[in-house]
């Protein structure tokens, strides 16, 4: 089942309440409310404020480095056979990720909201990174929760955000995993609620957070479909970007939402296999329920406690997925699917052999379906993968793999 | 009327406050919590709220995410937690049973087959932590046509509007969240209650409970004096932690920590 998508239909959603059909919604303890519906009312208010937009704009472009390119992987596309493939390279963004598109956009928000200390969660680190970063800017205290699993796997993101001046807070909670690490960042910004500021990382949260992500990563999208205009003449008929949280992959498929012959496809993170209930693709083989602040598609068991999750990729490494997505799985708009840990690994191998371009393990996952897409494609056919981050973290995963002690 | 407004006006006409224990339900095992209920009323409590375990506590401290940790290690799930409450009510049928915990094991059972269950067991109250009143329209009327109480809370930073779209959403009691935090923290302070209850009781003729950094007997009276009810949990939860094993021993302990707490409320009987 699939609903043609219009302009109006979009601006229309999240509702006043924060939903996207029936995900969604304000689901924290009465503590927060009150901050969320200030932030809510601002950021209505700055979106459409020219000022507070060309500093964002301004930030974009002289900070991170934007416009990222768009690249035709030629041998990429030759090895492969099929549709020509394209990068976006979100991975040349200062940070090396496209999360910074996001920090700067909530550090400005936080700016103008007077508040002077910074908490975040992350998962493999990027999302620290992108934070710590926007506050030595800025002058911000900054404080990172992340699961313990999670400080050991990426410790080198670790010891960039201690060198960017913040306070790594290690979760040794529940699964030591990104939902514990976003489970105690609430803990913090509950107790700290009047001068603090919490920078999620993804489209997920409760509203006004999936919406506001989102409209900071859309830059992805449009800077996309002006440059596949420009360089191919025409839209791309297939996009495709990993999805663990969801927000590379939003920022990426909503200026795209009402392009009804553009093909959007998130990979979700199949780990070992989704048949061995080892991976974190809620989308694929999950349920809708209620965690973080909003209904979305969950992995969880028959008695609503929410599982444990497996992926190579700490980034993906979630049992939920932002609200939005599960409102596009459900309306038939983008399709959801997952490639495992082994596939992520074989594609970073070949991007970085083929193209000289070593991208992270969440986006590896994207590459990976990309290519087998792709090969069942025409040649005049263009397909657009997100390079959300570069592989730099990862190295140490990689070699721990190949049994190499670096 | 509902056996928690039953109980709360008993108390008003008395000129006492309620006591109001919190624990986490299958901790230290879900063989015992039944017991621990009774040993609880035996000292002196009047209503009680059973904490349903969740694997993630967003708005609790070390200690409940612990209580909760345990108690699902032992295959604690909602519909456990509704047998224990039935197997309660065959020997009390007066003290009001609130349920707390978080949406996600309700959504997962499902809105109508859980209030159906709830009030079949003997179930009086709902708290649920992370559902706002906002959230609450579809599962809000299935409570009100059972009898159930929904229970909202307040918190410091809720606003005067707010308290009364709340409270006009309650039924029974509202449980004010005596700080910004989690449970379990101790950062308390009885003068900004004080002011925020009585402020509270200028928009809603409900009861007041109060909770969140209720540790002991002067704790309890000094936010005694000044709202309808108290609610202890951390501390309790924290002990039923340190005797695990001994559950003779754990009842005592618990009825220790109660008795003066009850006392200290009575004397403030006018």
């Amino acid at each position: 089942m699939s609903v043609k998508l219009t302009e109006e239909m979009l601006t229309a959603l999240p509702d006043a309440q924060g939903h996207f059909g029936a995900f969604g919604g304000r689901f924290v303890s009465e503590t927060l409310m009150d901050s969320l519906m200030t932030l809510e009312r601002e950021y209505l208010r700055l979106k459409k404020d020219p000022e507070f937009q060309a500093t964002f704009d301004k930030d974009l472009a002289d900070y991170v480095g934007r416009p990222s390119p768009l690249y035709f992987a030629e041998r990429l596309t030759r090895e492969t056979g099929g549709a020509q493939i394209w990068l976006k390279r979100e991975d040349l963004n200062h940070t090396g990720a496209h999360k910074v598109n996001n920090t700067i956009g909530q550090a400005l928000l936080a700016s103008f909201l007077g508040k002077k200390r910074i908490i975040a969660e992350t998962g493999a680190g990027q999302h620290g990174v992108a934070t710590a970063t926007v506050c030595a800017r800025l002058g911000l205290e900054c404080h990172v929760f992340m699961g313990a699993e999670d400080v050991q796997r990426q410790s080198l993101n670790v010891y960039r955000m201690k060198l960017l001046g913040a306070k790594v807070h290690a979760v040794e909670s529940g699964s030591r995993t990104l939902k514990d690490a976003m489970n105690d960042a609430m803990r913090d910004w509950v107790t700290n609620v009047d001068d603090t500021f919490y920078i999620i990382g993804t489209v997920a949260g409760p509203h006004p957070y999936p919406l506001l992500v989102r409209d900071f990563q859309s830059v992805i999208g449009r800077e996309t479909r002006n440059q596949s205009l420009e360089k191919a003449g025409k839209l791309p008929d297939a996009l495709v970007a990993c999805v663990g949280g969801g927000s590379n992959a939003i920022g990426m498929f909503y200026p795209f939402l009402t392009d009804e012959s553009v093909q959007l496809y998130g990979v979700e993170a199949g780990g070992l296999g989704i048949e061995t209930g080892q991976h974190a693709a809620p989308l694929c083989a999950g349920r809708p329920g209620v965690l973080h602040g909003n209904r979305t598609y969950l992995m969880e068991d028959e008695n609503g406690q929410i599982a444990g999750t497996h992926s190579v990729s700490a980034g993906l490494d979630y049992p939920g997925v932002g609200p939005e997505h599960s409102w596009l799985k459900d309306i038939g708009r983008a399709n959801y699917v997952s490639v495992t840990d082994d596939e992520a690994l074989q594609a970073f191998r070949m991007l970085t052999l083929v193209e000289g371009i070593m991208p992270a393990l969440e986006t590896a996952h994207a590459v990976a379906y990309a290519v087998k897409l792709a090969a069942t494609m025409d040649k005049d056919q263009m397909v657009v993968i997100n390079i959300s981050g570069r592989g730099d973290k990862d190295i140490h995963t990689i070699a721990q793999l190949d049994g190499i002690e670096l | 009327m509902s056996r928690i407004e039953g109980v709360l006006q008993t108390l008003k006409g008395q000129g006492r406050k309620a006591l109001i224990p919190f624990i986490t339900a299958g901790d230290p095992h879900p063989d015992e919590t039944v017991g621990l209920m009774h040993a609880m009323v035996d000292a002196g409590v009047d209503i009680i709220e059973l904490g349903v375990p969740f694997s993630d506590p967003m708005a609790d401290g070390p200690v409940i995410q612990l209580a909760c940790e345990r108690a699902l290690k032992h295959g604690t799930s909602l519909r456990g937690v509704l047998a224990m409450v039935s197997e309660f009510r065959k020997t009390n049928n007066t003290t009001p049973v609130v349920l707390m915990g978080y949406l996600n094991p309700i959504e997962a059972m499902g809105y109508e087959a859980f209030a159906d269950a709830a009030v079949k067991a003997g179930v009086d109250g709902i708290l649920t932590v992370d559902l706002p009143p906002e959230e609450a329209e579809q599962i809000a009327p299935l409570f009100a046509q059972r009898g159930l109480d929904p229970i909202f809370l307040l918190a410091p930073t809720t606003t005067d509007e707010r308290i009364r779209a709340i409270a006009d959403h309650s039924s029974g009691y509202v449980y004010y969240v005596s700080f910004n935090g989690v449970t379990g923290a101790a950062k308390i302070n009885v003068d900004e209650v004080a002011a925020k209850v009585a402020h509270i009781h200028k928009l809603t003729a409900l009861p007041v409970g109060v909770g969140f950094g209720i540790r002991d007997a002067e704790t309890a009276a000094a936010v005694g004096r000044v709202s309808d009810g108290v609610i202890v949990g951390s501390v309790l939860v924290d002990t039923i932690a340190g005797n695990q094993t001994d559950i003779v021993a754990l009842k005592r302990a618990l009825t220790d920590l109660l008795n003066p707490m009850r006392e200290a409320l009575d004397s403030l009987a006018s």
